[in-house]
């Protein structure tokens, strides 16, 4: 185990290293620069501004210097936002996104398996059909709907919750509850989908004729087994849900990392698109590993050091 | 016959259940007929996961019920809303994004210039005095003299000539990352220093002492005055400000709070003790917060009132509409056929109809633009240099253009940056010369920073650019770089902006630069559409905003009534 742990990481920062070699040079190559606007720039004013910034630099020389300040931990100034450190921002968004995704998928996990098993054990009965028909709501709604709808019923209607802004548990319910509900319809759908597979499986037939109680039949033998693929859907999906919506957290005006992916790139913030999707990448990765290993303790004949010996 | 088949051995009891299997598939693609079988045998196959399952629909509704009474308990024991009744004299208004920054020597947004100008003040303001309280200018108008009064930043230390020479020289430095400095090129040798060619102490700038401050010019400036009012050339001094307000928290994305200066040389007038600023980022968001008593205004200048809600709210609300010193237009690229033909760019101008454009898709009582200048820059009234939609003229224009250009007409793209807005003006205008013409002009929109490297370039036909005026002169529009984009040139055009350049009687000058713009709209490098407003909504017990003549919103005189 700790062998295999020990190999991902240096695949992780191999990864890590390939992710930011690459953006590194799409990056620069997109036409545009953070100072090209609206207003034309004069030349001496141009080449003051380059200078201050190193984009005066050969390129090479500029992703030498940057990898440098990725080993040190300094992912450099904003080029935009006077003043602030990508670590800075990325440091005061991402716990404001983490609390949020966490909630979320809390939310969804819960309701996603819930109704999974809910509609597995009444399969093609009006209960699944009412459940699939969520689903499918759910899969096909885009958030950005979602969220508008909850907002003009819960806060401008019925006056329960705060419209937007962040602050208080009551201001997180509706961005989670909007966020939530496409990975719960996604879970609730695998999750049936596998349960019923499972319930047809011979050993379910083989536990309960050995007079195992149903609850422990259900949750030991048929959730634990039909969990597997939940569970490696949920790595990517906690990644990209705890790094922050830039939907949701628009709409519902919440000062999270989710906006800094886009605005980065759309002011060619070039430490930020840098610092961000080196952050992504890397709890991407981070969340995979932890799926790895989860999948060895939920499912005993996943053996991970048995796979590095293969490799 | 499953317990039998157990007993008499594992083989048996696959192959029935296999078969089981096999039947209710069957069962299932034939249909719902067979459905009631089908359950019937697998409540026969599963009778305690039945039963299991039925306790879980139990436990499932029961506990979604008690999380919904859960929710309800927390919506009920925390404060629901934030809606509370606005505190006395405080204000709040949402702004669009984070602001970029709030130092002034780097400020280049809307956004940062308008707290900007709530936190900091010049040597004058747009309407009359500031850190000056009065000031001299030579007759030839390359030297002013300004003389400070005891004005105080808001740790108290007071605001000296010094304040305001350091921050101008630093803003011209070499090194400095400012990208206005070339505002600040009118101070002698300004753009020699930055460029490395001349020493600090070349400078136009001297401080006579600690409140009398001399600048000396590159030309004659008659529009000083209007320069020292905007943000570029405001005193900096870190963490302190010297504005009727000053900052006292700011969390970036989330909020800004000013409080009343107390150490602002006019405070007795600052009526507002309190500005609130969240940061909303959509405009739908804001104004649902609007309604709902979050917020006290809502739409420019920090956000803008979306065109979807247009319709709904000019049923319910009174919106307030301010006419903004800037302009939306198309430019031609003069350099590539069919828009290097003079006539070409006259007829696709005139055949404009700025009229519907603005009924019907703005519907902010923007005012046409048939000049390039926005009126309310000018001293004297402007004249329209055209008429809107002149389709008759336009058609003669256009046969002359084409028989110029040799009766063939190459395809003619419009490129806009992407935005909902730029898209159905486009659209229009497309229809618009279609009909004129006969003309199919492709559209293509692209991402802002792509679109703007292209023009730059000169890799575009037709292409939508607006601005809004740095500073309360004509000449900010004039002197722009923006006909760099076009190719355009003209001798005539350069002659009368250095002969205003050189004027030192305001009224010559305002006459010269008239001319210049003239010769402008007689070769059209660009088609001018219309005149930017400012829309929004304010509550009714919001009182004394005023906004400048540039479009800066000004809170010093603003309060609260009931």
């Amino acid at each position: 185990m700790l062998t295999y742990i020990i190999k991902k990481f240096w695949i992780l920062l191999l990864s890590l290293f390939l992710v930011a070699t690459l953006t590194f040079f799409l990056m620069h190559a997109i036409p545009g620069d953070p100072f090209t606007q609206d207003k034309a720039i004069p030349e001496e004013i141009m080449a003051a501004l380059k200078k201050h910034y190193g984009l005066d630099r050969p390129l090479w020389v500029q992703y030498l210097s940057y990898l440098k300040g990725i080993v040190t931990f300094d992912l450099g100034p904003s080029f935009k936002y006077e003043g602030r450190t990508v670590s800075e921002i990325i440091m005061q968004g991402f716990p404001i996104s983490l609390e949020l995704g966490a909630e979320a998928i809390f939310l969804a996990i819960g309701l996603g398996i819930s109704l999974g098993t809910l509609a597995a054990f009444n399969h093609l009965r009006w209960q699944d059909q009412f459940v699939m028909f969520f689903a499918v709501l759910g899969v096909s709604l885009p958030s950005f709907i979602v969220a508008t709808a909850l907002q003009y019923v819960f806060s401008m209607k019925l006056e329960l919750l705060p419209v937007a802004r962040w602050g208080s548990f009551t201001h997180s319910i509706l961005p989670a509850v909007s966020l939530s509900l496409l990975p719960a319809a996604f879970i609730a759908r695998l999750t049936r989908s596998n349960m019923v597979e499972i319930l047809q499986q011979d050993y379910i037939l083989t536990a309960r004729s050995k007079g195992l109680a149903p609850f422990r039949i259900a949750v030991v033998h048929v959730l634990r087994n039909a969990l597997l693929p939940v569970i490696s859907f949920l790595g990517p999906l906690a990644a990209a849900v705890l790094t922050g919506s830039f939907v949701v957290e628009k709409i519902f005006g919440i000062p999270g990392l989710g906006g800094w992916f886009v605005m980065s790139v759309v002011n060619r913030d070039y430490t930020v698109i840098m610092g961000t999707t080196l952050f992504y990448s890397a709890c991407l990765m981070v969340c995979v590993l932890v799926v790895d290993i989860l999948y060895c303790l939920i499912d005993p004949r996943i053996k991970l050091n048995e796979r590095v010996a293969e490799t | 016959m499953i317990q039998i088949a157990f007993i008499n051995g594992n083989k048996r009891f696959f192959l029935e259940e296999r078969l089981m299997m096999k039947k209710r598939k069957i069962g299932h693609a034939r249909g719902h007929g067979h459905g009631h079988e089908r359950k019937k045998g697998l409540r026969a196959l599963f009778p305690s996961l039945f039963r299991a399952r039925a306790r879980a629909r139990v436990r499932a509704r029961s506990s979604l019920l008690s999380l919904f009474f859960l929710l309800l308990l927390l919506a009920s024991c925390e404060r629901g809303r934030p809606s509370n009744p606005p505190e006395e004299q405080a204000l709040r208004m949402s702004i669009h994004t984070e602001p970029p920054t709030m130092d002034s020597r780097r400020a280049t947004d809307t956004t940062s210039i308008n707290l900007i100008h709530m936190c900091f003040e010049g040597l004058l303001r747009e309407d009359g005095p500031g850190v000056a309280s009065r000031f001299e200018a030579s007759d030839d108008k390359m030297r002013y003299t300004f003389y400070l009064r005891d004005a105080k930043w808001s740790d108290g230390t007071p605001v000296t000539a010094f304040d305001f020479a350091d921050t101008w020289t630093t803003i011209l430095s070499p090194n400095f990352p400012s990208e206005f400095a070339n505002e600040l090129f009118v101070i002698k040798n300004g753009r020699a220093f930055k460029a490395g060619k001349a020493a600090k102490e070349d400078l136009g700038i001297k401080v006579i002492d600690d409140k009398t401050l001399e600048v000396n010019l590159e030309h004659p400036t008659t529009y000083f005055t209007q320069l020292v009012a905007t943000s570029y050339f405001f005193p900096y001094k870190n963490d302190v400000g010297n504005g009727p307000f000053k900052m006292v928290s700011w969390k970036h994305y989330d909020e800004m709070i000013m409080i009343k200066s107390e150490t602002y040389w006019d405070k007795d007038k600052v009526k507002l003790q309190k500005l609130f600023f969240p940061i909303i980022q959509d405009e739908t968001t804001e104004l649902s917060m609007y309604e709902s008593g979050e917020l006290d205004w809502a739409g420019q200048p920090f956000s803008t009132i979306p065109l979807d809600s247009l319709q709904t709210i000019l049923k319910t609300h009174t919106m307030q509409t301010i006419p903004l010193a800037g302009v939306y237009y198309y430019i031609f690229n003069t350099e590539k056929p069919p828009f290097n033909n003079v006539n070409m760019r006259k007829a696709f101008t005139l055949a404009i109809n700025r009229q519907t454009i603005i009924d019907n898709i703005l519907q902010g009582k923007q005012m046409m633009a048939l000049s390039y200048i926005p009126p309310n820059l000018w001293k004297e009234k402007s004249k329209p240099a055209f008429s809107d939609h002149d389709i008759a003229d336009a058609k003669k224009f256009f046969a002359l253009g084409l028989k110029e250009l040799g009766g063939k007409l190459p395809t003619i793209t419009l490129s806009y940056n992407t935005s909902e807005g730029h898209h159905k003006i486009a659209q229009a205008i497309q229809q618009q010369w279609k009909e004129a013409f006969g003309v199919d002009v492709q559209l293509e929109n692209k991402e802002w920073k792509v679109f703007l490297s292209e023009i730059n370039k000169h890799q575009y036909q037709v292409a939508r650019l607006g601005g809004l005026a740095a500073y309360n002169d004509p000449v900010t529009f004039l002197d722009e770089a923006n006909t760099d984009r076009t190719g355009w040139k003209n001798a005539d055009y350069d002659k009368f902006i250095e002969m205003a350049r050189q004027a030192t009687d305001a009224k010559t000058r305002e006459e010269l630069l008239h001319q210049a713009e003239t010769v402008l709209l007689e070769d059209m490098p660009l088609a001018p559409i219309y005149f930017y407003t400012s829309s929004y909504l304010e509550k009714p017990y919001v009182k004394g905003v005023v906004f400048t003549n540039t479009g800066q919103i000004d809170l010093k005189y603003a309060y609260i009534h009931h």
